[in-house]
């Protein structure tokens, strides 16, 4: 697991932040300066940071989402750490995800 | 299941998020107001600010929120705000701060001479995610108010322009010529090539839109101000051949003549724009009843997957249109279109004069016809563009 993505922490969506679903793609818009880098870019998820971002919803530790999805794609969690620790670290440095107390 | 840059940037104007199925709309042009506080000698819409009837019967903020609310749902990622003057409007932040907070990226076209300390403030704290587009109309007082008509109009615009720069509000300036500002082109490239995010020369208006409500005494007047074609292809040649080939690629990748179908210019699940009282239309300047929607008697939904489509499906039986419009392979360039018809001429298929004259004006420029040829008489159109590209 990553250094800075503690398992048991909980990650929500930012509220500088829009997310919006178009036509299956989740599309992220920032609401306020400081978001991204360019202050004229959406941001979209690809296949897999989708299926981990509708997770990321204030209620699960980073250790229950990473279970919610070995168990949904049978596959084992040592495989999926790497996925949800790297999306939480671009959504982090973008301010995408904030840590709940 | 493992990837890498989860997260990708969608550029602005990039609309290849989609590549199967787009959204029924991806932007909405609004026309906040007809009123404007200037008084523009070439301008296509305003009113005067204070027009009481035309104040009384502008949606309000809640009918604008609800509307886009609704664009929202059906996927739209961009709004315009335009006019008039939008910044007339008391509720102009409301309105934009709901559009910003349904995840909606903003473009703002106004003269800045409304802008004041807190909106520049909110602009820079919410960031419409699109340059704010400021008209400007001259270098100096004189040349700005003859064109304004409006007296302290040049002193209210710097300041609102110098409101944006104060705030880091990124802004592009966009400028008009007309005979007052004909002689200043020089001095106003070099000062928008000072502003900050510069990037490359402004734009201009020089083909001038006939007022699409129809009042026969000022498109007369706006007529008298257009550029004529010779000074178009002088003014497009300024910096070099760059627009010229331009103007060859457009001929060679749109084809030959576009047979009885009027409307070429938007896809479906594009635009769509809406007048200040709720009316939708396929776009800002076509006005024919036959072409426009009311959103009270209707929604939104059914404007742009019903209405529209079928719209957009109309075709001409006129015999001037289809001799002409219908076989001529200059379609790329020309800016004969339904609105134009409708605003000059009350119709949506007559062939626009001026714009058929400017077309032809840029073929000859670009070695695809000879001085006098007419394009729709041209048999060898395909050759004509591939030899020239």
């Amino acid at each position: 697991m990553s250094d800075k993505i503690d398992l048991d922490r909980i990650y929500a969506p930012s509220e500088d932040i829009v997310v919006r679903e178009i036509e299956g793609e989740i599309v992220i818009v920032p609401l306020v300066s400081g978001i991204g880098d360019m202050e004229d870019e959406l941001f979209t998820l690809n296949e897999t940071g989708r299926d981990i971002w509708n997770k990321i919803d204030g209620s699960r530790t980073v250790a229950a989402v990473i279970r919610e999805l070995a168990e949904e794609y049978e596959a084992p969690a040592g495989l999926l750490e790497g996925d949800v620790a790297g999306l939480l670290e671009e959504l982090l440095v973008r301010k995408m995800v904030v840590e709940k107390e | 299941m493992t990837g890498t840059a989860y997260v990708k940037k969608i550029r602005s104007g990039e609309a290849r998020l989609w590549p199967s199925r787009r959204p029924p709309l991806t932007r909405l042009d609004i026309e906040l107001t007809e009123r404007c506080n200037n008084d523009c000698i070439h301008c296509s819409v305003n009113r005067p600010a204070g027009d009481r009837e035309a104040r009384a019967r502008e949606w309000g903020a809640e009918s604008w929120k609800k509307l886009l609310d609704e664009a929202a749902a059906l996927g739209c990622l961009v709004v315009r705000l335009t006019g008039g003057e939008p910044l007339l409007r008391d509720d102009f932040g409301e309105i934009y701060i709901h559009a910003r907070r349904l995840g909606l990226r903003v473009m703002i076209f106004t003269n800045a001479a409304l802008m004041t300390p807190g909106l520049a403030r909110l602009l820079k704290d919410m960031p419409p995610l699109e340059a704010v587009e400021v008209s400007v109309y001259g270098m100096k007082e004189h040349t700005y108010e003859a064109v304004t008509r409006t007296p302290g109009s040049f002193d209210a615009f710097r300041r609102g322009l110098g409101l944006l720069r104060e705030h880091g509000v990124p802004f592009i300036v966009k400028g008009a010529v007309l005979p007052a500002t004909r002689g200043e082109m020089d001095e106003f490239e070099a000062w928008a090539a000072g502003l900050p995010g510069a990037a490359g020369l402004p734009s201009y208006a020089l083909l001038f839109d006939l007022r699409s409500r129809r009042d026969g005494r000022k498109n007369a007047l706006i007529s008298s101000l257009r550029t004529d074609a010779d000074e178009f292809v002088r003014v497009s040649r300024r910096h070099g051949e760059e627009a010229v080939g331009e103007w060859r690629d457009f001929c060679a990748r749109s084809g030959g003549g576009r047979g009885g179908r009027l409307f070429s210019c938007l896809p479906s699940g594009g635009s769509a724009a809406v007048d200040p009282y709720g009316r939708l239309q396929y776009c800002l300047g076509l006005r024919h009843p036959a072409t426009v929607y009311d959103l009270a008697a209707g929604s939104l939904r059914e404007a742009v997957t019903e209405f529209l489509p079928a719209v957009r499906d109309m075709r001409s039986a006129g015999p001037a249109y289809l001799e002409r419009c219908g076989r001529c392979f200059l379609k790329g360039l020309c800016e004969q279109c339904p609105a134009k018809s409708w605003a000059e001429h009350g119709t949506l298929d007559t062939p626009v004069e001026y714009f058929c004259g400017i077309a032809h004006a840029q073929a000859v420029a670009a070695g695809l016809l000879e001085p006098g040829e007419k394009a729709w008489a041209v048999t060898d159109e395909a050759a004509r563009t591939k030899r020239r590209r």
